[in-house]
């Protein structure tokens, strides 16, 4: 948290002059669940960075490649695996119901704390 | 070169407003106000002016759309009445508290139930904790100078407050009098160019308006309001001296009329000091010793110079048009904080509270000249007889 | 040129919603915000009324807004969206700023939009003020605690409709705020969902240029309110619009027309068994309910496939 000002080194009328400064602060906190890759390959559709609520999918717009996660921000909601084709065809082709964590997955939701990298 | 025209209270304000040519007016009609915007629509239409007239479905869209101009850097104006005002309410307190230079015309009426569209002030008493900043006037002209220097109080950088400019519905805005209308060149230059340090339209400087303020901040958001009024003090006598060596008419804190060797005063506002001026000069003839003071200012309430005004005196009435109910004697509001004010800077005179003209009751010589005739008795006696009365109220 | 509605073009757009704002995991409000500003290229202001969106994207000191942003109060985002678009235009015609093509856009919850804030709107939209009103329903007040508001779906589970022993949720049907926006005749209003982003966004840009005032519901899902896992978002969206709930359509210039036909109308019992707000119509004593639910829903598709000439 940032130190508390007092009211003359403010703006007035409750204005915040810094755009987007959200950014600073940490959501990731909240997160029971963590989004992380798993085996199957993901095919850079973008898919989850266009509904992850949080804009929290890491991307190179350069490259146009998916690279991660934002984990400072991702709060775990798991709307990325959910929307995941990848997953989908994965989860067909299983022809079983697979658990949110199964490796076979690209993006996988496993508990927090319980990862090892 | 000025010249004098006859205009109603409304038209003043009207011409005012044409002068001043506000980027963006949003108002709705309500009696006694209704005039004002119809006078100005009429400018709109035949292109005296270049405002953008918003001719919002309520009082309610028109204090928040004015806040969203504000916002964006626009001088803006606005005028109502009392349900109008009321309607407003929540968005008022919004506009002062965002520090939005928003100049209202009010004109005064009687708050509802039961509805009445005639004078009293209980509407604007009802804004006077919200951070506006409230003049009041006597008369159209001073209605009229009033609008005019309301714009640089309210964008003073030392100030960006809000600004409601007051008169007495119908008395006053529909009243003819003779006004001084001064050249448009000479207000113009007189107001100056809006510069706003911030508006929302910068896109290339997003900011943020009206977020969430918790426990930890929105505290020190109201003490930078204070600061501001207290800025106001300062800035509305600045103003009104570079308006007089500009116009040659001379506004303060406030008017005392024949009051420097007074024994006892009255103190009220807006039409009816005008009226008590006539009577103040009737017992003038008669070797009595009254004055009268005539508060401009309402808020920032300029305490200190109020009783210094007054500390000389015997006795003391303050004329109040509108109710504290529940308060200390269910007195007026004017009174209240006239007395505490007295009582806190060690001058214990007489003081009395009379409240009148409610809903528009007519308030006669003959009863301001029974409320002098009290004070005398009191300043003879060392006290009054009671504490409020209701002037001309049938039992 | 405007940006391609493909995503690889998308992603190269400056992020105009950042994260680190406060709206619970799952939450469908940043989803549309997000793709609202994703599908319009020129500067944008906005105004957002009291709700969820509006506390936790600007939590003093923070904002999470990377454009023009204000909040002034619960029922007045279309009023104070219309003074700001005033003072737009009075300040460029008096040459004091430069026009920049700006858009103008409103968000709302379902509360402040079709409950406090409806006189608002119908009076800028009668206006003709030049913006787009984006109404996101959650079905509920859902930032004082899930309370009901006219958008709340029959039958549902809200903390002032409680499923009790008497009475099973709440009792109206939705309010069609679509096509009341669509009575004003003004130029652009239309129904979307966030799971059918592309057609949300071709709808936002028709709107945003459209040279008048638009309005586009847009469904969205609160998994608090609704109670679905926070995974489900999009869905129970998909599931809405695909059991004809919340169909997707258009009016354009007074022309009405269906943006998407489901392959297979599902029963809106699919949609309803996702939620446990709508847990108890599934006793049997409530079973009725599910049936006038579905009666009503079958009875405003005929009339939309009607009014676009599908029928
Ligand atoms: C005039 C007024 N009345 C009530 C409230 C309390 N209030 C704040 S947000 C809200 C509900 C918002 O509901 P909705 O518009 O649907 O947005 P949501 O929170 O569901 O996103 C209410 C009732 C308020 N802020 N102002
Ligand atoms: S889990 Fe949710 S918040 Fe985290 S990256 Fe995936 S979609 Fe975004
Ligand atoms: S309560 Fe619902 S609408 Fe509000 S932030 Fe949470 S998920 Fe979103
Ligand atoms: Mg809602």
């Amino acid at each position: 948290m940032a130190e508390l000002k007092g009211w003359r080194d403010i703006p007035i009328g409750g204005m915040i002059l810094e755009a987007g400064n959200a950014v600073e602060y940490p959501t990731g906190t909240w997160r029971a669940f963590r989004p992380v890759f798993g085996e199957a390959k993901c095919i850079h559709c973008f898919t989850c960075w266009l509904y992850c609520p949080d804009s929290s999918i890491l991307v190179d717009p350069e490259n146009e490649k998916m690279l991660g996660f934002d984990l400072e921000h991702c709060k775990g909601c798991g709307i990325c695996a959910s929307v995941c084709p990848v997953n989908a065809k994965v989860r067909r082709e299983a022809g079983e119901e697979l658990a949110r964590d199964d490796p076979r997955l690209c993006i996988r939701m496993v508990e927090e704390g319980k990862f090892q990298e | 070169m000025s010249k004098f025209e006859a205009l109603t209270g409304n038209d003043a304000v009207a011409t005012a407003m044409r002068q001043i040519n506000p980027d963006v007016v949003a108002a709705y009609p309500i009696t006694p106000q209704t005039s004002t915007v119809q006078k100005f629509s009429e400018f709109v239409a035949d292109g005296l002016v270049d405002t953008e007239f918003v001719t919002v479905e309520s009082e309610h869209s028109a204090m928040s759309a004015c806040v969203g101009a504000s916002a964006a850097g626009a001088r803006v104006m606005t005028a109502t009445s009392a349900n109008g005002l009321a309607l407003m309410w929540e968005i008022v307190y919004i506009a002062a508290s965002n520090r939005l230079p928003i100049v209202m015309s009010l004109v005064n009426r009687a708050l509802s139930a039961p509805i009445n569209i005639h004078c009293d002030h209980s509407d604007v008493m009802g804004m006077r904790d919200s951070g506006w900043i409230i003049l009041f006037s006597e008369n159209a002209q001073e209605a009229y100078d009033n609008i005019i220097q309301a714009v640089r109080i309210a964008e003073h950088p030392d100030v960006l407050l809000p600004v409601a400019v007051c008169q007495d519905g119908f008395i006053t805005s529909h009243g003819m009098e003779r006004v001084e209308i001064y050249e448009d060149e000479d207000v113009r230059a007189f107001i100056g160019e809006y510069r706003p340090q911030w508006s929302i339209l910068d896109v290339d400087h997003p900011k943020t308006y009206g977020p969430l303020d918790f426990y930890d901040y929105y505290y020190e958001h109201k003490r930078q309001q204070v600061e501001a009024m207290k800025n106001a003090h300062r800035v509305i006598q600045e103003v009104a001296e570079e308006f007089n060596r500009k116009f040659n008419r001379n506004y303060g804190l406030f008017e005392a009329y024949r009051l420097d060797d007074a024994e006892v005063a009255v103190v009220v506002v807006n039409s009816t000091a005008g009226t008590a001026k006539v009577v103040v000069d009737q017992l003038r003839a008669e070797g009595l010793k009254v004055g009268l003071l005539k508060p401009r200012v309402f808020r920032p309430f300029p305490a200190k110079e109020l009783v210094d005004a007054l500390r000389h005196l015997k006795a003391v009435a303050v004329m109040d048009r509108s109710i504290s109910f529940g308060s200390m004697g269910n007195a007026g509001p004017l009174f209240l904080e006239l007395a505490a004010a007295m009582a806190l800077h060690g001058v214990h005179i007489p003081m009395a509270d009379y409240v009148f003209g409610l809903g528009g009751r007519d308030i006669l010589p003959s009863e301001i000249e029974s409320v002098y005739r009290d004070m005398l008795r009191a300043a003879e006696t060392g006290q009054v007889e009671r504490m409020v009365t209701y002037l001309s109220v049938r039992e | 040129m405007a940006t391609k509605l493909a995503l690889k073009e998308l992603i190269k757009q400056p992020t105009r919603l950042t994260p680190g704002h406060r709206l619970c995991a799952g939450c469908g409000a940043s989803i549309i915000v997000r793709q609202v500003l994703m599908a319009i290229d020129d500067p944008v202001v906005i105004t957002n009324a009291t709700g969820c969106l509006e506390v936790a994207t600007t939590i003093y000191p923070y904002t999470a807004w990377n454009v023009p942003w204000m909040h002034n109060a619960f029922e007045n985002a279309a009023s104070t969206i219309s003074g700001i678009e005033a003072a737009y235009r009075a300040l460029v015609r008096k040459g004091k700023i430069p026009d920049r093509n700006v858009k103008f856009i409103a968000f709302g919850g379902d509360g402040g939009t079709y409950d406090i804030g409806l006189q608002a709107l119908s009076g800028a939209a009668e206006r003709g003020h030049q913006f787009l009103y984006i109404c996101y329903d959650n079905g509920a007040y859902m930032n004082t605690g899930i309370q009901r508001s006219s958008a709340t779906p029959m039958g549902a589970h809200t903390t002032t409709s409680p499923a009790g022993k008497k009475i099973p949720g709440k009792q109206q049907f939705r309010k069609d705020l679509t096509a009341i926006m669509a009575a004003h005749g003004i130029p652009y209003v239309a129904q979307a969902a966030p799971s059918h982003w592309r057609d949300l966004m071709k709808k936002v840009r028709k709107a945003v240029n459209c040279g008048g005032p638009a309005f586009i519901n847009v469904l969205s899902s609160c998994n608090r309110g609704w109670r679905h896992p926070t995974d489900d978002t999009i869905e129970i969206t998909q599931l809405a619009v695909d059991t004809c709930y919340w169909p997707l359509y258009e009016v354009e210039n007074g022309e009405w027309r269906l943006t998407y036909k489901p392959k297979e109308k599902k029963p809106v019992e699919e949609w309803l068994k996702r939620q446990g707000r709508f847990r108890h119509l599934f006793r049997p004593e409530n079973r009725h309910i599910i049936d006038e639910l579905q009666a009503e829903v079958d009875r405003r598709w005929e009339r939309l496939l009607h009014l676009c000439g599908e029928a």
